[in-house]
Formats: C-alpha cells, structure tokens, sequence
C-alpha cells in the first residue's frame, strides 16, 4: 500500500511530538545525576550525590519503605481477586458481562480526590489513618482496573478448546484451572501483578489522605517538598520512581514475548 | 458444620458457571469502593437536615462565586485539554497506523514511557521544565528571545500544558485501537475509485474513526473534569478547578457539607459521561487495551 506511507509533514509533526513526550521524563533523569548545588540543564557536572542524600535520608528510606509495603499489599489483592474475576469475566456464561466490567472499571473514572475523601472520612472513623496494610487495601481498589483490563485481554487469548480437551480426559474443573488456565495465563497474571504494583506505588491522592504523617509514601513526599522549595533531591527521587517504571516495562516486554511461547509448549 | 457437604456443591457450582468467581471483586469494590462513597455522601448530608435543607445547601454551594467560578474554569480547561489532545493525538494514531514496524515501536515507547510514569514526577517534570528560571526560560533568555522570563507555571497555560501531556497518552492509544479496526480495504476501494488522498480521508477515514474520537475525547474529558495533582501544583490562585476546591473544603475549610455537595455534582457528571462512553465504547478498550 504505497499510496498510504506516511508524508513528510505528518513524520516530521509526529517525532516533534515524541520529543515533547518523552524529554520531560529523560530531562528530570538527567537533572538527578547533576553535581550542583542547584537545578541546571545540561547539568555543569555529573555525580551521585542526590541519589547519595536520597538513600541516605531515612525519611526517604521510611517512604521507599511504606510505597513497597503499600504497593505489596495492593498488587497481592488487586491481582488475586482480579485473575478470578477476569477468568469469571471470559469464561462465565452471564450476559451482562460488559455491564459488570465497566462497573468494576469505575474506580479509575470517579475522581480519586472524591474516593480519597470518602476513603479518608471511614478511615478517620476506624482509626487506621497511617496503616500500611489498610492503604495497601485502599490502593487495590484503583489497582483492579488495571489487572483487569490486562488478564481479560490475556485470559482471551487462553485457547478454550485446551481446557475442554482436559475436561473431557477426565481432569476436575479445579485441577484444569490450576494445570492449565493458570499456566497459560501466567505471563498476563505477572505482568497484571507488576502494573497493579506500579499502580499502587505511583499513586498520589489517596495516599495524600490516608497516609498521615507515618505512611507518607514517595509520592506524598515529593508532593510535600513541591509545595516547599524545589530541592534537586527531588529530582532522585523522580528519577528512581521513573526507573521503577523501566524496570516494570522491560519486564513486562519480556513476559510479553514469553506468551506465544508459552502456549506452544501445551 | 456440615463442611464435607457444602464444599463440593459450591465448588461444582462455581465450575459450571464460572461467573461466580467474580464476586469477590464485586464484593470487595461494593465494600472498599461503594460503601465508603455512600456513607460519605449520606453522612455528611444527612447532618444538614432535611431533603428541603439539602436541596438549599445543593443550590447555594453551586452558586457561591468561588464554586461557580471553579465549574466554569473546570470545563474550560477540561475542554481545551481534550482538544489539545484530539489535535496533537489523532496524527500520532495514524503515523502509528501507517508506519513500520521500528518506528511503531520507538513512537509507541514515546508514548508508553510517560503513559506509566507517576503523574506527579510528570508534573514535576514539567514545573522544572517551565519555571520562571526553569529550563524553558534559560533556553529562551540565553538566546536573546525574550529579555524577561515569560511566565509559563503558575497560570492557566502551566494546566493546560501539563494536564495535556498527562492525559494525551489516553487519547493516542484510544485513536489508535479504533483506527487498527479499520479494513484498509476501503482506503484502497477509495482510491481505485478515483478519490484523491485528501478525499478519501475526509470522506472515508475521517468517518469511520469518528467513534474513537468520541470516546478518546469523553475519557480525556472525564478524567479532566476530575483531575487534581497537576492543576494543584501548576496553576495560580485564581486557576482553581472543582476538585482543587473540594479538597480545600475538607483540608483547610473543614467544611464537609459543601464538599460532599460539590463531590456529588462532580460524581454526577463523570457518571453520566460514562455512560455515554459505555454506549459507544466497547469498555474493553479502554486506555487502547486489545480485546
């Protein structure tokens, strides 16, 4: 289809764009490994040392700490629940199968000031303001969406002709599941997991609310020294909460590759 | 406890009809989701007094100047930002259509790189990128275009721009699922027919991508009209937006009732676009998800 190569113009017009898009990220990593008192770009020198004065801390050791423990608890809910819903969502025989997606959709279409507030109003009540594992929870509400829109896609992708050729050998509806459904799905089921934990870990407002002064995850912290002076310690902290997502991408890209395969191997 | 019984009925229900496996989720977003919503909206307005008093609350939340103000400034914004969006969006889509397959890739890193970066170390990006002695300023006051810092942060041009990058990532990969979807054998039919490149794309294209314009705009647009991290860390005193002035209410003012009603028009709102979006979205596809 010759006649539908991209021209000149649109080329040109596109990769200004991803030069927009994807600077201010790499901008903010540059920044990070700057060794001036101040924040300057191109960076005068290169060092260490915000990345040094970020581990250091151990009010940012306390963050990095809350975010894993949050993110943890989060990824192990909203993944477990959401396999089985997906695989509910698929394979189950309800008709309203839409209606009930875009429902469990919604907690990424209300605004998150509005749960966050609602959370925090029961939260304050129940006295668990500050409480790793209750946040965990809260931010696996927000993290389903996410499990769910992967492991639906993925879980479609499972052949149900596999499932129903181990039925019909004699196998139980539990041990399909667990010898082949999971199997299969298990690229999807890591990769749902990983976004669930990065959704988690890079969510703001509702941690803004719940965290209190124990809680307060590296999100909530950058937010805090924004409202004060731009320190370039912040800059550190960006650019590792970028890297996380490098690595949950790379990952990810990596699972990807390894479906096909895994499905050729039953 | 008749366990030995029970168990192997439940399990063979649940392997006949694997719908019920979604009742976990469903019961764990009605308690940690609905619930607490609810009881938000129902207790802060019950303690107001009765349905007329509430109504009364409703009509002078809504028209305090402040309130009014920020609805106003909301929807603007929200419906600049999503036009922004479609403009710059709706090219990328179809580059990302045409091209092959190693620029798809780079571009669609483009775009994945920033879609899953935290949206606060997205805003803060763009607060050191526009300062008044951020990098924007020191590029353009080093060679010579402007004598002064132009203020970029802090004001209605900081928002749009930062709340456009924030959401465009959602716009291109909602044009691009609805533009894979296209045969390009009507292109071809277009063109064996005579249609110049210019006509077919009106004509043919444009059309048959309209529903993913739509539904890329309504969920910029939704979440838009909702958006709180960015407008509270890029825009000025007067650039106030709904959800900024909600969480005002309940952090500084302390003043849960107007909160709850501002939250509830707020919630209103999005529902009814989502609706919408539900009639012409196949939900699957949200956020450009292949079904």
């Amino acid at each position: 289809m010759t006649e539908r190569e991209p021209g000149r113009l649109l080329s040109l017009f596109v990769w200004t764009m991803c030069v927009f898009l994807l600077a201010p990220v790499v901008i903010v990593c540059v920044l990070a490994f700057g060794g001036s008192g101040y924040l300057q770009f191109p960076p005068s020198s290169y060092s260490f040392r915000w990345f040094e004065a970020f581990f250091g801390d151990t009010r940012w050791q306390q963050s990095l700490l809350a975010s894993t423990l949050i993110a943890l608890t989060a990824c192990a809910i909203a993944t477990s629940i959401g396999f089985l819903a997906s695989y509910g969502l698929v394979r189950g025989r309800t008709r309203i199968k839409k209606l009930i997606l875009s429902f469990m959709l919604t907690p990424i279409i209300v605004p998150t000031v509005i749960t966050a507030i609602a959370m925090y109003f029961l939260t304050a009540k129940i006295g668990l303001i500050g409480n790793v594992v209750w946040i965990g929870a809260c931010h696996a509400i927000v993290a389903l969406p996410v499990v769910l829109l992967i492991l639906v896609a993925a879980l479609q992708g499972v052949d149900v002709n596999l499932e129903r050729a181990a039925l019909s050998l004699g196998a139980s509806r539990a041990r399909v599941f667990l010898r082949i459904v999971l199997p299969l799905a298990l690229p999807g089921v890591l990769s749902a997991a990983l976004f669930a934990f990065l959704a988690s870990f890079d969510e703001l407002v509702i941690s803004l609310f719940l965290a209190g002064v124990r809680a307060q995850t590296l999100p909530v912290r950058i937010w805090n020294s924004l409202h004060m002076e731009i320190e370039p310690v912040v800059a550190a902290a960006a650019a590792f909460l970028i890297g996380v997502t490098g690595v949950v991408l790379l990952v990810d890209a990596g699972l990807r590759r390894a479906r096909p395969k895994a499905a050729a191997r039953t | 406890m008749t366990r030995p019984l029970a168990r192997p009925s439940t399990s063979t229900a649940i392997w006949r009809d694997p719908s019920l496996l979604i009742a976990p989720a469903l019961a764990f977003l009605a308690v940690g989701f609905v619930l607490p919503l609810v009881w938000f909206f129902v207790a802060t307005l019950s303690d107001v007094g009765s349905a007329a008093e509430i109504v009364a609350l409703f009509s002078d939340t809504i028209t305090l100047r402040a309130v009014e103000t920020a609805l106003v400034t909301t929807f603007w914004i929200a419906l600049l930002v999503t036009l922004a969006c479609l403009l710059v969006g709706y090219p990328i889509a179809y580059y990302l259509n045409l091209t092959e397959r190693g620029r798809f890739v780079i571009v669609l890193f483009c775009i994945i790189v920033p879609y899953f970066t935290s949206v606060i170390v997205r805003t803060y990006a763009w607060m050191v990128l526009l300062g008044r002695n951020g990098i924007i300023n020191q590029f353009l006051l080093a060679s010579g275009l402007v004598e002064a810092p132009v203020a970029l942060l802090y004001n209605k041009i900081g928002i749009l721009i930062g709340m456009t990058y924030v959401l465009m990532p959602y716009m291109i990969l909602t044009l691009y699922a609805a533009m894979r979807a296209i045969d390009p054998s009507y292109l071809r039919a277009a063109h064996a027919l005579g249609a110049s490149r210019l006509f077919a794309f009106r004509h043919v294209y444009l059309p048959l991508t309209l529903h993913g314009v739509i539904s890329g705009a309504l969920i910029v647009f939704i979440l838009a009209i909702g958006f709180f991290v960015t407008p509270a860390l890029m825009g000025g005193p007067s650039d106030v937006m709904i959800a900024m002035l909600i969480e005002r209410s309940v952090e500084i003012t302390l003043d849960w009732p107007a909160a709850a009603s501002m939250s509830l028009v707020l919630v209103l709102a999005t529902l009814v676009l989502y609706a919408i979006y539900y009639r012409v979205t196949d939900v699957q596809r949200m956020m450009g998800h292949e079904p």
